[in-house]
């Protein structure tokens, strides 16, 4: 009985000696991790930033002025004026679709249907 | 264990036999079994002693070693913390009232040199000049050859082609450090208000950027503390209609030849700023060094809206028609004389071209824009009142406006305020104050009465200042404003649906060495509100030196000047603000047939 004791708590110390070691190098790794993607988050926030001041620049008042008249040929903008409102009641319904108007009698074939 | 008995028998009965006393025999082995116990019971007692003792020991060896070592490493964080976000070390970015980015930070590098690592510095610095031009080479040169320098800076930022150009040079002793660098994306538009940055304390790995001038300086604290976590800071300026009033206020500028201009937009509730603007302006990612000599006011750093304060004229007769009105001296309907002479301390008060408009109502007083007519509600008013109210409105202070020059707007006022004073004052001369003094003035008069403190950061709501006149005279002077503009001096300033306000001031410039008024050099303002039935906005546009040649001879005044570039600016920015036009039902388009 006491062998079997002696033993059973012999595994228990090795058995929470391995769990311990590996617990700890699991966090190790996790801690690694972590510093990664800190590091990888603050790429992204620096790399947002010059993205963010791209944007800025690209869109700048200046240059969508001048490419909006470099481009009116297709583009056709221009600056919104007090004359550019308008009523609701001022806006033109849609055209109605054109529908296909026919009295005489047709011939209906099922050329192409799929087979039953 | 075995026992002794106490009473051995044997012992008990030899003592008997000896006729000695067997009790002593007990009392003996007593005192044995007691003298074991006390050192049986001594040892285990310091047994423990000793592992209590070494256990001690143990502890607070563990406890001094553990803070020898973090006395004596490298401090590092924790690495398993869960921080929220890291601390942000660099400058705040800077966006308008919509989000849009005004200032950021880009990452770029600093170009330094180590003379002692150098493998040619002639023919580095050769090569340096060739990539930067306003480089000094033989300077450079003899820098890099001095033998005693083991540093030298070459430049503070470069761009990423510049670092590739310095790499293909191929010396190590060029080395590159990393740089923050302000960023204005928009180039010179809002380039007043956010002022500048330049570089403060510099070392290799980084460099501390400071506000230099604008926005940047004052607001300097709130944009480098790290507590806000870089959020960004919002301003009240609208980039959109920023760039457009820029862009109208510069082609009318041209069109009229005149040497400067500035504008404000301002919203009358709540005092914010939606566009402030100055002509000529600057970029402000290379912002130009100050004059070192000649009039400052002639540099494109000066701020003519906020830093420049001049006689703003007629504008301000909307001031004492309003006062007088508030006072109960007057009503729109009041008659007042304005027939020559008028005198006051033996000073005549003249009419534009000398004209004489007889008997005028108050109204028309405004619309027709009589200088005696103002100049006798003034005197009715008195001086103490006058001052009062102007007080009130902001005129004696410079304004609060968020940028550093707000502070060089002080206006000027006249030493001894005489009753001459407060009839020249209630047409707007001798007094002078920044264009944006006049806009904060006319908000009090759109808002129903309300004092209001310009502002360049993005409000919440309305600012609930002093009530200074009732709404009542607030509403009669706007009704009187808007008649300046459909029968008075500034019919140009008729903008379709959009019932615009307001008063032309066109006043002579004062010579700068003193002794009088220039003839032909005005400074042209036109201060509006829209809609003026229920005004959102004031605008203040105010030219200077506009000269119109269209017509025989030149014309100065702001209602072919000042008025015409307002004009065409609210009819470009109400659109964007959101303003809906209200357009009376046939007035939109309608074709009128001429002949000739």
């Amino acid at each position: 009985m006491r062998t079997v004791l002696f033993l059973l708590s012999a595994l228990a110390v090795i058995g929470s000696g391995y769990w311990a070691y590996h617990e700890n190098y699991q966090t190790q790794d996790e801690l690694d991790r972590v510093d990664a993607l800190r590091r990888d988050i603050g790429q992204a926030h620096e790399r947002m930033a010059m993205l963010r001041a791209e944007w800025a620049y690209l869109n700048r008042p200046d240059r969508l002025r001048d490419l909006a008249d470099l481009n009116f040929a297709r583009l056709g903008l221009l600056p919104l004026r007090p004359d550019h409102f308008a009523d609701v009641d001022q806006v033109a319904f849609p055209p109605p679709p054109n529908l296909v108007e026919f009295s005489e009698p047709i011939d209906v074939t099922s050329a192409g249907a799929p087979k039953p | 264990m075995n026992r002794t008995p106490l009473r051995p028998l044997a012992r008990v009965l030899e003592a008997r036999e000896k006729g000695e006393n067997p009790d002593n025999i007990e009392k003996e082995n007593r005192r044995l079994r007691h003298e074991e116990m006390r050192d049986t019971s001594r040892l285990r007692a310091e047994g423990r002693l000793l592992v209590l003792g070494v256990m001690f020991f143990c502890a607070f060896g563990v406890i001094g070693a553990r803070m020898g070592t973090i006395a004596a490493s490298e401090a590092e964080e924790p690495r398993a913390a869960a921080t929220g976000s890291p601390v942000v070390t660099s400058r705040a970015d800077i966006v308008d009232r919509k989000g849009r980015v005004l200032a950021t930070n880009m990452s770029t590098y600093s170009l330094y040199a180590h003379p002692q690592q150098m493998i040619e510095p002639d023919r580095a610095a050769q090569e340096l000049g060739r990539i930067f031009p306003d480089i000094d080479v033989p300077a450079l040169a003899a820098r890099f050859n001095d033998p005693k320098r083991k540093f030298a800076w070459v430049r503070r930022s470069i761009s990423p082609e510049q670092r590739q150009a310095v790499h293909d040079i191929g010396e190590p002793g060029l080395l590159f450090g990393p740089r923050e660098m302000r960023l204005y994306p928009n180039g010179a538009i809002a380039s007043h208000i956010l002022g500048g940055t330049r570089f403060g304390v510099e070392g290799v790995h980084s460099a501390e950027i400071v506000g230099s001038a604008g926005l940047e300086k004052f607001m300097d604290e709130r944009l480098t503390d790290t507590k806000r976590d870089g959020a960004p800071l919002e301003l009240s300026i609208d980039l959109t209609v920023q760039a457009v009033s820029e862009e109208v206020l510069d082609a009318g500028m041209k069109l009229l030849n005149a040497k400067g201009a500035a504008s404000v937009l301002m919203d009358v509730k709540t005092g914010e700023v939606i566009s402030l603007v100055s002509l000529p302006d600057f970029d402000p990612n290379d912002r130009p060094n100050p004059l070192t000599e000649g009039n400052a006011s002639d540099s494109p750093l000066f701020n003519r809206a906020v830093q420049g304060v001049y006689e703003l004229g007629s504008a301000f007769k909307i001031f004492t028609a309003a006062q007088a009105m508030q006072l109960g001296l007057v009503n729109p309907n009041t008659v007042i004389d304005t027939k020559p002479p008028m005198k006051v301390g033996g000073f005549r008060i003249g009419e534009f071209q000398n004209k004489n408009y007889g008997e005028l109502t108050v109204e028309e007083v405004i619309v027709k824009s009589s200088n005696r007519g103002t100049g006798k509600m003034a005197l009715a008013i008195g001086v103490a009142r006058q001052q009062e109210f102007l007080r009130n409105l902001g005129f004696f202070d410079p304004t609060p406006l968020e940028i550093v020059e707000a502070k060089g707007g002080k206006p000027l006022l006249p030493k001894k305020w005489t009753d001459l004073s407060a009839v020249t004052i209630s047409y707007g001369h001798g007094i002078s104050t920044s264009p944006l003094h006049l806009a904060a003035g006319y908000a009090a008069i759109a808002n129903g009465g309300r004092a209001v403190e310009p502002t360049l950061l993005k409000q919440n709501g309305p600012q609930m200042g002093m009530q200074i006149m009732d709404p009542q005279s607030a509403a009669a002077a706007r009704l009187m404003l808007r008649k300046v503009v459909t029968e008075g001096t500034a019919s140009f300033g008729e903008v379709p649906g959009y019932h615009v306000g307001g008063k032309t001031g066109t006043a002579d410039k004062p010579k700068e060495r003193g002794g009088g008024y220039y003839d032909d050099k005005v400074i042209a303002t036109f201060a509006t509100i829209f809609p003026a039935h229920d005004p959102k906005y004031a605008l203040v546009v105010t030219l200077d030196e506009p000269v119109e040649t269209s017509g025989e001879k030149p014309r100065r005044t702001a209602g072919w000047t000042a008025v015409p570039v307002a004009a065409e600016m609210i009819g470009r920015i109400a659109p964007l603000l959101g303003l809906r036009p209200e357009f009376k039902r046939g007035q939109l388009e309608t074709i009128v047939q001429t002949s000739n």
